[in-house]
């Protein structure tokens, strides 16, 4: 049986091909369209997902989509009415998109379809809904390696539930609680990053980045001011400091007084005040997520825990989950945002509309390292290749590790495309750049010569499985880099009285382990486990370079600048190359050295991308 | 059409017909402002509307 799962027309629109049990092929729009967090239909994944299952559009014998819009309709009618008259000025602007536009997404999901597959299929009678933190929670669930498990999920908002605490029972489902809008987790932490001057909805990793800088010196006041947070974890914001219900900002007048000042302006320097805010809310978070989890183990008396929503992202909390020890065992699904809702939407409607049996994976789970993007060929590749004028060679797969392997001990930065494209926010090793750890200069020329990033952003390692212990406070997989943990103390370094007296960006500058390249400033790093079975050529290049450095840990960072989405296609990855700072371009058994190529393909690639 | 008769089994099944006579006027004004704008514009933020 073939379902196809779309979510799409908020954010990161995507699209996911399931057959029975199995994931065949699931991908977000933006790597096709190359418009970073694209909302527009999913036609290009649609596309890829079938053409890679080598099915005819009329084989898939459902579609659903990731959430209800006519209930999110009914939560703008009663959000307006609960706040009448307040709100005059939003509601003229969004009811007119509503009544035009997407109170009428059925037909135009319908319509999509037939122009995406053009071919004359009754959809209407294939086309299904399914509330959107159930979507979430069957991403978390069912591709999960637990026969049962406590589901939470935690975002900005979907109809009207913001976080949601289920059980999933062999094939079975059931939320059994909710928070709703406009008591919202995602949110509060998008009027953070709204107030520190970052995007809403992708600056929110920046915020945490930020976190480590800073010192919690407003925890009480948020705490005191702005939410109430129960024992069970249950919370309820203060709506008087906010203005995301009747305005297009996130918060009010109300919330910069308490604050003391207007939000910082984006792109303006970041002092330790915004370093503050972030270790505040990030605190606060944490403190959440941690009573929630208390609150649903009590419940459910379950010893395994399944997590998505853009809120399950965050991974330095997830760290904190870990350490907490309330669950023994903790899976997170590694397309958390709304575009794994398209996978969830996909598994909802087979185990719990069709009653279909659910397997659980035994040792792995089942989203295959998440490696559900496209794939291309070596013909594919050398006709990409050639046409763009690059210089390139060809080699088997030992050397490219060994040529791989030793430009990094050399201190180049490579960018690295292998197999089928990650699913998901993370590069995980099919479309990374990646570095040597051991160079004291690493982050910040990456963040700035090939990123094109602001400097205080951290990187995260890549690490071989069998070598973790070693090196991180940490004994679980971590195959999605969601989880958080510390550098083992006998790598870190000793700081002097002066290092440790420094305050914010200063402190990056001080190199805190054998790895300092990903050792964020307190120690902490964010971590990626790789092994040989879900990940084996990344696998074998840590492992030469383990050979040549006694280093079996790799930099590893999303292959794209600021603002651009992950690249997808040797075309890409080439463009991105010509544009950064990369010495070195490997697609498959393909190597492209920097010096080789042709000057006149170089291009101005930090202007290109809308920054995020 | 048939997107009011969708609306209403929605509302029926939500126990939530009280909004009817809400979402009448909300309807109107709505269209109103549709016709005074010409063109719509999203607007900025998030998933919430």
């Amino acid at each position: 049986m073939y379902i196809l799962g779309i979510s799409a027309f908020y954010h990161d629109s995507a699209a996911c091909l399931i057959n029975d049990e199995t994931i065949v092929a699931a991908a977000q729009e933006e790597r096709f369209t190359r418009k970073k967090h694209d909302d527009s239909f999913p036609a290009n994944a649609i596309q890829y997902c079938v053409t890679q299952a080598g099915i005819e559009p009329e084989n898939i014998d459902a579609i659903v989509f990731y959430d209800k819009p006519f209930m999110k309709f009914e939560r703008l009618l009663e959000t307006y009415l609960a706040f009448a008259p307040r709100g005059f000025t939003h509601f003229s602007k969004v009811m007119p998109i509503w009544l035009k536009d997407k109170l009428f997404q059925k037909t135009q999901i319908l319509k999509e379809i037939e122009n995406t597959f053009e071919k004359n299929i009754d959809w209407n009678e294939k086309l299904l809904f399914s509330e959107h933190h159930l979507s979430h929670a069957a991403s978390a669930y069912y591709p999960s390696p637990f026969q049962r498990a406590a589901v939470l999920t935690l975002d900005g908002v979907g109809e009207w539930s913001t976080t949601s605490l289920a059980l999933g029972i062999e094939n079975d489902l059931k939320v059994y609680k909710e928070i709703h809008f406009p008591h919202s987790i995602g949110l509060l932490y998008s009027a953070f990053t709204y107030y520190t001057g970052f995007r809403v909805n992708s600056g929110e990793y920046k915020v945490m980045g930020l976190a480590p800088y800073g010192e919690p010196r407003f925890y009480k006041l948020i705490k005191e001011n702005l939410i109430d947070i129960k024992e069970d974890g249950s919370f309820h914001l203060n709506m008087d400091y906010f203005d995301y219900c009747t305005g297009f900002t996130m918060v009010n007048e109300n919330f910069n007084k308490l604050f003391g000042a207007p939000p910082r302006k984006p792109e303006s320097d970041l002092t330790n005040r915004e370093m503050d805010i972030a270790a505040s809310i990030q605190k606060v978070t944490e403190e959440i997520i941690v009573k929630l989890a208390k609150g649903i183990a009590k419940e459910t008396q379950e010893e395994n825990l399944c997590m998505a929503g853009g809120v399950a992202l965050n991974c330095v909390a997830n760290g904190v989950l870990l350490r907490e020890g309330i669950f023994k065992n903790i899976w997170i699904q590694p397309a958390s945002g709304d575009a794994g809702g398209s996978l969830g939407a996909a598994l909802a409607a087979y185990h719990l509309m069709y009653r279909k049996p659910r397997t659980a994976a035994i040792t792995q789970d089942k989203m295959q390292g998440s490696f559900l993007g496209p794939k291309f060929e070596e013909n594919e590749i050398k006709t990409a290749l050639s046409a763009l004028g690059a210089h390139y060679e060809k080699n088997k797969f030992q050397e490219i590790i060994q040529i791989t392997g030793k430009a990094l001990a050399n201190g180049k930065a490579i960018g690295w495309m292998q197999g089928r494209m990650e699913f998901g926010p993370r590069s995980l090793g099919a479309r990374s750049i990646i570095a040597d750890p051991r160079s004291p200069y690493v982050q910040k020329q990456l963040n700035l010569k090939v990123k094109f990033r602001e400097s205080f952003r951290p990187f995260a390692p890549s690490i071989m499985r069998d070598k973790l212990n070693e090196w991180f406070e940490l004994d679980v997989d971590s195959p999605y880099m969601l989880f958080v943990a510390d550098v083992v103390k006998s790598k870190c370094h000793k700081m002097t009285n002066e290092e440790n007296a420094l305050f914010g960006i200063d402190k990056l500058n001080v190199a805190r382990s054998e790895v300092p390249a990903v050792t964020h400033v307190d120690y902490s790093a964010r971590i990626h486990t790789v092994d040989k079975e879900t990940n084996p050529y990344f696998y074998d290049l840590l492992k030469y370079f383990y050979e040549i450095t006694n280093c079996p840990i790799l930099v590893n960072t999303s292959f794209n600048v600021r603002g651009e989405p992950i690249v997808c296609s040797p075309a890409d990855a080439f463009r991105c190359f010509m544009g950064t700072e990369l010495d070195v371009l490997i697609i498959d058994n393909f190597v492209l050295h920097k010096e080789d190529q042709d000057t006149n393909l170089r291009n101005n690639y930090e202007d290109k991308y809308d920054l995020d | 059409m048939e997107i009011i008769l969708e609306l209403w089994r929605f509302l029926k099944s939500r126990k939530k017909l009280w909004l009817v006579p809400i979402l009448a006027v909300m309807l109107l004004v709505g269209g109103l402002l549709i016709f005074a704008e010409g063109s719509v514009l999203a607007p900025f933020i998030y998933t919430l509307f």
